[in-house]
Parts: C-alpha cells; sequence; structure tokens
C-alpha cells in the first residue's frame, strides 16, 4: 500500500472501522460464536490498520500529522479535523492493541446477550480513538462523551452485583465534570470563532483572545476538573473503585487501560497546550494532589482483600505518576508521563485480565479464597509474577522506564516531589508482591482451588501479547520514546515564552 | 380615511394562500368531524385517523408551497417569513406524527372518538394562527383555538379520574393564563395605541417606554409563560400530563410549546421588549433547576417527562435572554433549533410511553421499564436513543440544542446562566439515565405485556428517531434555516420604514 494513498484517510479508517464493525454486528443473526470471531476480526483488523501510524510516522517532527481537515457544520465553525503526534500515536496504538485482546479474554466469558456486548466493546473503541484523534475541540468533546454510554453500559448490563450502583456513578461523575469543559469549549468559541486546536493555541500565544486573561484561570480549571475526574486525581476517586469491582473483565481493560488516559491525555494536550501560564501557576497544588494520589493509592491498595479493587486502587497510585510527571514541565517528566501511561495500559490491562481469569473459576475476586495457586496453576501464576514484575517497575520492564523518567523530571521540578514520589515505587512493589505471595505462594488453603484450570488457549493468547509488549517497551523504550521526546518538546515550548514574558513585565 | 383603508384591506388571492394551511386543516378537521357520525363504528378509527393524518400532510404541503408567498396578509395581522414557515412546518409535523402514533393507542385503549383527530387538527390551525399572526389580537385567537382543542384532548380518557382532573386543571389555570395574555394586550393596546406587534415596536422605539409597557409585558410573559410551563407558571404540568393520554401529552409538551415559543420570540424580540433581561434570566435559571430537581423524584413515567419539559422549557428561556441585536440574532436561531430538536426526541419518547402504557395506561412507571432492553429491544433502544437526546448527549438532536443555545448564552456573556445551564444538563442526565437503567440493568420482575408494534406507531417512531440523529449529525441546514428566519424577525425592526407604511396610516386613523 502506498503510503500517500492511505495516509489521508488512516485515521478516519481506523477510527470508524470498530464502528462499522459494530454495524455489522448490529444485523447479524444471534449466532454467539460467529459474533466472537467477527467481533474479534474487527478488532484485530483496526490494529492491523493502526500499525500504519507508527511505521509511516515521521518521528522528527514534533507536530502533527496524518492531518485531514474538513468542514462539518459551518455554523457553528466545526471540523471535522482529526491528526495525531506523538502523544496521541501510541495511545491510539494502545488502544488498538488492547481491544482485540478483550475480545479474546471475553470469550468464554460473557455467555449473556453476546451481541451486544461486542456491539458496545466495538462501540467503545470507536469512541476511544476518536478521543486521541480529534483535533477539533468539538469533535473531542464528542467522542469523548461518546466513551460514556458503552462504559456505562458494559458495567451496568454486564457486571457484578453492584453494577447499577457502580455504572450510574461512573457515569455521573464523568458527565458532571465534563460539562465544565464544555462550558469551557464554549466560552473559548465564543471568544475565538473556532473549535480547532491549533488556530485557537496560536491565538492564546499570540495575545489575540479577547478578555482572555480574566477567564484563562476558569478555563484551565474547566478543562482541569474534566480530566481530573477521568484520571482519577485524588479526590475525585471515588468512583474507579466501584467501576472496577463491578465491570466485566474487558471493560476493566479497557477502563484502567484507555479510558483513564484520556485524563491524562487531556491534562497534556490541552491544559499544557492552551494554557500554560496556568498549569505552571497551578502546578504546586496539582503535583501535590497527585502525590497523595500516588501514596495514598498505594496505602488503600495495601489493605484490599479484593484482588480487583487492590488493582484499581493501584491505577490510582500510578496515575498520580503520570499526572506528576506531567505537571513537573520537564522533558523527562513528560516523557516518562506519557510512558507509564503505556506501560500501565499494558500491564494494568493484564492485571485486570489475569483477575478475571480467577473470578472466571471461582466467581470471587477475595484473596483471602485463595493462596498457594502456584502449583495447580504454574503458567498462570508465572504469568502473573511477569506482569506483576512488570508493574512494580522492574528494570528492564516496561513500568521501570516511565516511573524513572518521571521521577527524574519531578527531582528537576523540585527535589522533595521526587523523593515523595520515590516511596510510590516501593509502596506498589509491597502491595503487589504482597498479594502475589498471598495468592501463589505456600499451600493450597482452600481444597477446591485443587481442581482449579490452568489457563485456556484464549486466555493465553489474550495475556501473553501483553507481557511481550512489557518486555518489549522495557527493553528498547527507545522505539516509542522517539516518537514522544518531539512532541513533548513542543508542548514545551511553549513554556519558557512564558518565562520571558513574565521577566519582560 | 377610514373607508379607504377598508378598501385597501380587501383580501387579495395571495392572501389566501398565506393562510393555506390553516384553511387545510380547518377543512379536514370538519371533514373527520361530519364523517364521524357517518362511518362504520368498528372501521372509522382507521378511516378518520388517516383522513386526518392526510389532513396533515396537505398542511405540510401547503406550508411548503405558502413559503413561496412571503409578505403580509389580511391587513397586517398575518406575516409570511421564514420564521412562520418554519413554526408552522414544525407544529403541523407533530400533529402529523401524534395522529401516526395514536391509532395504535386509541384502539388499545378503547377510545372510539373521531372527534379525537379533528381537535388535534384545529389545535394545529390555533398554533398555525400563532406562529404567523403579527397582531397581538389574532395571536390571542390562535391561543384559545389550540388551547381549548389540547383542554378537550387532555380529558380523552374519559373513565379515568385522573383524565378528568387533568382536562380541568388544565382548562381553569389555562384559560386564567390566557386572560392575563389578553390583559397585557388591552394594556399594550392603551400604551401604544395598537396590537400590531410592527406598530408596537416602533412607538417603542420612538419614545421611553412608560410603566404601563412594561406591566403589560409582564402580563404577556405569564400568560406565554403558562403555555410553555416555565417556572413558576409551572404548576400544573406534571398533573396534567401524568392524567392526559399519552400521545396527547407527546403533542402538548411540543407542538403548543412551540406556537408560544414562537409568539415568545415575536413579541421579545420583533417588539424588543424593554426590562425583560432579568425576568428572562429568573424564568430561565429556576425552570432549569426546578424542573431537573423536581424530576429527581419521580416514578411515573410521564410525570419524569413533565418535568424534564419544564427543565427543557428553561433551557430554550435561556436563549431569550439576549439584549442586542447580535446576539438576538443567534439566540433566536438557537431557540428556533431547540423547539424543533425537542419536537423530535419528547414526541418519540411519548409515542414509546404511549404503545408500553398498554389498555388504561396500566404500565408507567419506572418498574414497568425493567427489562425492557431484553424483552424488546429495538423499542428499548429507541427509547434510549430519545433519552440520551433528552440528556444531550453527542450525535443526538438534543445535544445540539444545547450546545447552540449556550454558546449563544456565552457569546452574550452570560456565563452564569451558562453554568447553571451545564449543571442542570448534568443533573438531568441522572433521571433520564434511570430509565435507560430500568431497560436495561434490570430485570423485569412482572410480566408486563408489550404487543406489537403496528404501522403507525412503527412510522412515528421511525420519523422522529430519524429526525432526531439528523438533527445531532447534520444539524446545519435546519440550522441555516433558523438563522435565516431569524434574520427576518430582527431586521423588522430597523427596516420597518418599507413595510410598515401602511399599517403606520391605518392606525394613525384610530
Amino acid at each position: 500500500m502506498n503510503t500517500d494513498t492511505l495516509s489521508p484517510y488512516i485515521l478516519t479508517l481506523v477510527t470508524f472501522v470498530p464502528l462499522g464493525g459494530a454495524l455489522l454486528l448490529t444485523v447479524l443473526p444471534r449466532r454467539d460464536r460467529d459474533i466472537r470471531v467477527i467481533a474479534f476480526l474487527v478488532s484485530l483488523i483496526t490494529f492491523g490498520l493502526s500499525l500504519h501510524l507508527p511505521v509511516y510516522f515521521h518521528r522528527a517532527i514534533g507536530g502533527f500529522q496524518f492531518d485531514i481537515d474538513k468542514s462539518w457544520i459551518s455554523t457553528p465553525n466545526i471540523h471535522y479535523h482529526m491528526a495525531i503526534d506523538g502523544i496521541s500515536l501510541w495511545l491510539v496504538v494502545l488502544t488498538t492493541f488492547l481491544t482485540p485482546l478483550c475480545v479474546l479474554i471475553s470469550w468464554k466469558t460473557v455467555h449473556d446477550r453476546v451481541k451486544e456486548f461486542f456491539i458496545l466493546l466495538l462501540v467503545l473503541e470507536t469512541a476511544l480513538i476518536g478521543v486521541f484523534t480529534s483535533l477539533d475541540l468539538f469533535l473531542f468533546y464528542f467522542f469523548w462523551e461518546a466513551t460514556l454510554i458503552p462504559m456505562a453500559l458494559l458495567i451496568g448490563v454486564f457486571g457484578h452485583e453492584r453494577k447499577v450502583y457502580a455504572a450510574v456513578k461512573f457515569f455521573m461523575y464523568t458527565m458532571i465534570a465534563s460539562v465544565f469543559m464544555l462550558a469551557a469549549i464554549l466560552w473559548l468559541y465564543a471568544h475565538t470563532g473556532s473549535f480547532d486546536f491549533v488556530v485557537i493555541r496560536d491565538q492564546v500565544a499570540r495575545g489575540m483572545v479577547p478578555n482572555f486573561s480574566g477567564a484563562a484561570q476558569w478555563l484551565f480549571l474547566g478543562f482541569f476538573i474534566a480530566f481530573a475526574v477521568k484520571v482519577p486525581l485524588f479526590p475525585f476517586h471515588t468512583w474507579l473503585p466501584d467501576a472496577h469491582v463491578e465491570a466485566p473483565t474487558a471493560g476493566s481493560v479497557l477502563l484502567a487501560g484507555v479510558l483513564l488516559k484520556m485524563g491524562t491525555y487531556g491534562m497534556l494536550r490541552f491544559n499544557l497546550g492552551l494554557f500554560p501560564e496556568q498549569a505552571r501557576q497551578n502546578a504546586p497544588w496539582i503535583m501535590a494532589l497527585a502525590l497523595i494520589g500516588i501514596i495514598y493509592g498505594a496505602l488503600v491498595a495495601m489493605v484490599q482483600p479484593n484482588m480487583k479493587k487492590l488493582i484499581a486502587y493501584s491505577s490510582v497510585s500510578h496515575l498520580g505518576f503520570v499526572v506528576l510527571g506531567i505537571f513537573s514541565f520537564t522533558q523527562s517528566g513528560l516523557n516518562g508521563a506519557m510512558f507509564v501511561m503505556l506501560a500501565h495500559g499494558i500491564s494494568t490491562g493484564g492485571l485486570f485480565m489475569l483477575a478475571g481469569i480467577l473470578h472466571e473459576r471461582r466467581h470471587t475476586y477475595e484473596i483471602s479464597e485463595f493462596g498457594g495457586l502456584a502449583s495447580p496453576m504454574p503458567v498462570y501464576a508465572t504469568s502473573y509474577l511477569f506482569i506483576v514484575l512488570a508493574s512494580v517497575g522492574l528494570p528492564l520492564l516496561n513500568g521501570f522506564v516511565g516511573e524513572f523518567l518521571v521521577l527524574n523530571g519531578a527531582f528537576q521540578a523540585r527535589p522533595i516531589y521526587g523523593i515523595l514520589g520515590a516511596t510510590g515505587v516501593i509502596w506498589s512493589a509491597c502491595y503487589l508482591l504482597w498479594m502475589f505471595q498471598r495468592v501463589f505462594y505456600g499451600k493450597v488453603t482452600h481444597p477446591i482451588n485443587n481442581g482449579l484450570a490452568d489457563m485456556l488457549v484464549f486466555e493465553k493468547a489474550a495475556v501473553w501479547p501483553c507481557a511481550v509488549a512489557a518486555l518489549l517497551m522495557g527493553v528498547a523504550p527507545i522505539l516509542w520514546l522517539g516518537a514522544i521526546d518531539p512532541a513533548v518538546q513542543a508542548t514545551l515550548n511553549a513554556f519558557p515564552q512564558i518565562v520571558s514574558k513574565v521577566v519582560g513585565q | 380615511m377610514m373607508p379607504l383603508a377598508q378598501i385597501q384591506a380587501i383580501p387579495q388571492s395571495v392572501d389566501y394562500i398565506r393562510i393555506l394551511p390553516e384553511l387545510i386543516l380547518s377543512i379536514f378537521g370538519i371533514v373527520v368531524m361530519i364523517l364521524d357520525p357517518l362511518v362504520d363504528e368498528e372501521k372509522s378509527q382507521k378511516t378518520l385517523g388517516l383522513i386526518g393524518f392526510i389532513g396533515t400532510l396537505a398542511g405540510l404541503a401547503s406550508t411548503w408551497y405558502m413559503a413561496k408567498f412571503p409578505g403580509l396578509a389580511f391587513s397586517n395581522t398575518i406575516r409570511v417569513d421564514g420564521f412562520s414557515v418554519f413554526f408552522n412546518f414544525l407544529v403541523i409535523a407533530i400533529a402529523a406524527v401524534v395522529i401516526l402514533s395514536s391509532f395504535e393507542y386509541l384502539a388499545v385503549q378503547r377510545i372510539r372518538a373521531g372527534e379525537y383527530y379533528a381537535l388535534i387538527l384545529f389545535s394545529a390551525v390555533g398554533m398555525s394562527v400563532m406562529s404567523s399572526a403579527i397582531e397581538l389580537v389574532l395571536i390571542f385567537i390562535g391561543l384559545e383555538i389550540s388551547s381549548i382543542s389540547t383542554y378537550i384532548l387532555a380529558g380523552f380518557r374519559r373513565n379515568e379520574a385522573s383524565s378528568a382532573e387533568s382536562s380541568l386543571k388544565y382548562f381553569l389555570l389555562g384559560s386564567f393564563a390566557t386572560a392575563f395574555f389578553l390583559y397585557g394586550v388591552a394594556l399594550m393596546f392603551g400604551a401604544t395605541g395598537s396590537t400590531n406587534i410592527d406598530i408596537i415596536s416602533q412607538r417603542l422605539l420612538a419614545s421611553r417606554p412608560e410603566m404601563l409597557v412594561y406591566t403589560s409585558m409582564a402580563l404577556m410573559f405569564v400568560g406565554l409563560g403558562f403555555k410553555v410551563a416555565v417556572a413558576p407558571f409551572h404548576v400544573w404540568t406534571p398533573d396534567v400530563y401524568e392524567g392526559a393520554p399519552a400521545p396527547v401529552v407527546g403533542f402538548m409538551s411540543t407542538a403548543p410549546k412551540a406556537a408560544a415559543f414562537a409568539v415568545l420570540l415575536r413579541v421579545v424580540f420583533s417588539i424588543n421588549a424593554p426590562g425583560r433581561f432579568w425576568f428572562l434570566w429568573v424564568a430561565a435559571a429556576l425552570s432549569m433547576t426546578l424542573g431537573n430537581v423536581g424530576a429527581l423524584v419521580q416514578n411515573n413515567v410521564k410525570r419524569l417527562l413533565a418535568y424534564s419539559s419544564i427543565a427543557h422549557a428553561g433551557y430554550l428561556l435561556v436563549a431569550f435572554a439576549m439584549t442586542t441585536p447580535d446576539n438576538s440574532l443567534t439566540g433566536i436561531s438557537a431557540a428556533m433549533f431547540y423547539t424543533a430538536a425537542y419536537a423530535a426526541m419528547n414526541v418519540g419518547a411519548f409515542a414509546v410511553v404511549s404503545h408500553l402504557a398498554n389498555a388504561g395506561e396500566r404500565y408507567v412507571n419506572l418498574e414497568d421499564y425493567d427489562g425492557l432492553g431484553r424483552t424488546s429491544p429495538l423499542l428499548a433502544a429507541t427509547l434510549t436513543v430519545f433519552l440520551l437526546s433528552l440528556i444531550g448527549i453527542p450525535m443526538t438532536g438534543g445535544f445540539f440544542a444545547k450546545f447552540y443555545v449556550f454558546s449563544a448564552a456565552l457569546r452574550a456573556n452570560l456565563i452564569w446562566l451558562t453554568i447553571i445551564g451545564v449543571l442542570n444538563s448534568a443533573i438531568g442526565a441522572y433521571y433520564y439515565l434511570r430509565i435507560i437503567v430500568a431497560m436495561y440493568m434490570r430485570e423485569s420482575r412482572k410480566e408486563v405485556p408489550v404487543g406489537p408494534i403496528s404501522l403507525g406507531l412503527g412510522l412515528a417512531l421511525a420519523v422522529s428517531f430519524v429526525a432526531t440523529l439528523y438533527l445531532g449529525i447534520l444539524p446545519n441546514r435546519v440550522l441555516q434555516v433558523a438563522q435565516h428566519s431569524a434574520q427576518n424577525l430582527v431586521s423588522i425592526t430597523p427596516s420597518t420604514a418599507g413595510v410598515a407604511q401602511n399599517p403606520r396610516q391605518t392606525a394613525g386613523t384610530n
């Protein structure tokens, strides 16, 4: 395939192929096997198409590529504007990578309303990819809200005991937070006449937006609150454990793996991109919240009796690292934040799948129900250990690189941030390894666990790619950072100007 | 002078074209009334309903034809312009969809009455008059025609006490409210010497408005505020909506509101009503908040949607709080778009509700919707789209409607009103979500019979479904029409000289 013919349309294709697949599924008869196969094929095709992006991506360029910009609605001036840079590139690939794995892990576990399940999964994929590819603020908001419904339905329809509560809580939390972002977007449109991210950024940078100085802080907060709830940053995190515990495995994987990254991606793109000055002013308290999140999340994770809740709180802790890195405004910190996002997506995605496998066999997530599983399920235990080590940040696995870079950046910003953040690494080793020990080592504590089957083919096919990716990212991070770094550099370029402006005054 | 003015006022043939939709709807309504006793009892439902439906289609066609003859008619009491065509079209289209969704409902409820369809047509006539009249007295007549028809329609479930209560309540409070409107018109006549909107706006421009004008505006606002159910004139809504037949609620929560909003737009923006800002601001904020908070605790779906309609009227009023001519344009077009989008989603939602209600409207509570996603997936999916649109999720008409309203408000720097609005729409999401949760995330505990969807209802659902999505994905065209029409409404004030030469002379003789 020629790059010139495909490149202008590739983002559209990657974004909407899953939706096309979902539409195809709606008209198919309810034969569960066919539906699973087609959903898997569609998600695999999407992954294949998305590989076009890193292959043809010009790494040296920090700006946007694969640009497509068509007028959609003339009044208001809304464009179908999609493009990616090094920041969004890997998030798109992460999404397309995880979705086929989600299909696989749900292969045997979803028996009821199979058709609806896979339709929702594919619709969710489209919405997630759209969030990362949209450059028009309107389009971005459109996809942002569009992720809500399939995710809420996945939790609410296919979840566990308290699913309705969790689904409604998830929906309301994110919905209420995102209306503030909508208000900020509308304000920007009313005063710039454009929804285009690039246009608005330039206008803001050149000081061409009327009344901007008075409103900027509020606009910053409007965007920030929407993203902070999504991340979730302490103290907006309370929806997350509920949502995770009740969600079906595939839902948890996409929720932790991709959905949370929408928040950090948004901070990086919009809070830093549009409001560098306000970002700098607000950084101290945001970093404080991030640090609280890192430590608090880790401590709460430590005492969780429920495996899934433990992983959920570990997400709060890890995402704290991302926010810490972003608001350090250092090259290393931002690179690290991006890398943690990807690494967390892979390893936590893997952990949720593994937890799901156990739940499938025992219908519980209680850690006390297990013990000594290493002997009946050796393959499972090994896979689990591998992913756990990736998650705690063992060197040569993916978690290490990102955390190292983030802490490096945090040290540069202020040593105390780095010191406090570094404790988070220790905590994560504690809670994850302790959990691993309790579940797998020693004698089998409950006789019922003796008869547990080891991993099935589908489960291996779902988990092992995560392990491979974790290893690859740990060994050769440059493959990822090569594209990330110029984009981060471009984002940071706005910052010295601010400093000089402040000094100039 | 007087005889001359009268000679000038003899209606031309083009005058009749400018009220063609009203004429056609009236004729069809009368035909239905005449045929009602003549046709066979068993078949009468279908036949009369079909005649009514054809009548609305003819009405739509004639609206389209009328659009080619813009101008004044009948001694400057009627104006055909983009604005009136827009609302004529909207009102008649709503009537058409409601008639379609009523076939099955009336059969299931065993309501045998041809006058039902005739009343819907007559009501549409009144609303058409309201949207094209620029003479306050004529507007009042239109208001009465439409109101009286809906009072009767609300009481159509004759055997139910709640329906009688609904009808009586609506009638008593409604006539009280229209009296307020009439009183306002009278005071306006006292203050400006005219009841013609164009002339009033000129008079008000010419001199500083006196106390009488403010009083008159306030009284008119009370009358219209009642019709569109904005706080603090909303108290009747839940009871009336709960008792009235479900398709009728779909009708009266959209069509009369659209027409009353049309009048309100004319009164507010054409007359450029003085001192309206805080009035509208407070009413908008109150309606949004009271509507949403009220809806949170409802268990009856009809009541829930009644409160939701109060909230939506509040969002719509946000668009009215514009004061400069430039902002007014965006405000008017946003309001027009909103009425259309709201009509599409609400008529659709009530069509589903009326289908599920079953004989005697037994199944209208939230728990009756449990597990609907499994028992009738298509119906549930359709209702979900309407509800998502009411929430204001992207891809649906409801989203763009809110979007336009709030961006217009922000452009006019109404930051607090916007914040109240967006917060409210987030709160509102909760109660619509409850219905979705019931349908998909709960299992049905009791046997709720859901009949097959009849052709008429299917068609009604399809039309509202397509309209909701169309307004959400390709809102451009409708918005352009709205913007164009808004131009009509605002440009009247500066360029009155040409148009209103004649009325000024006639008025001078008074």
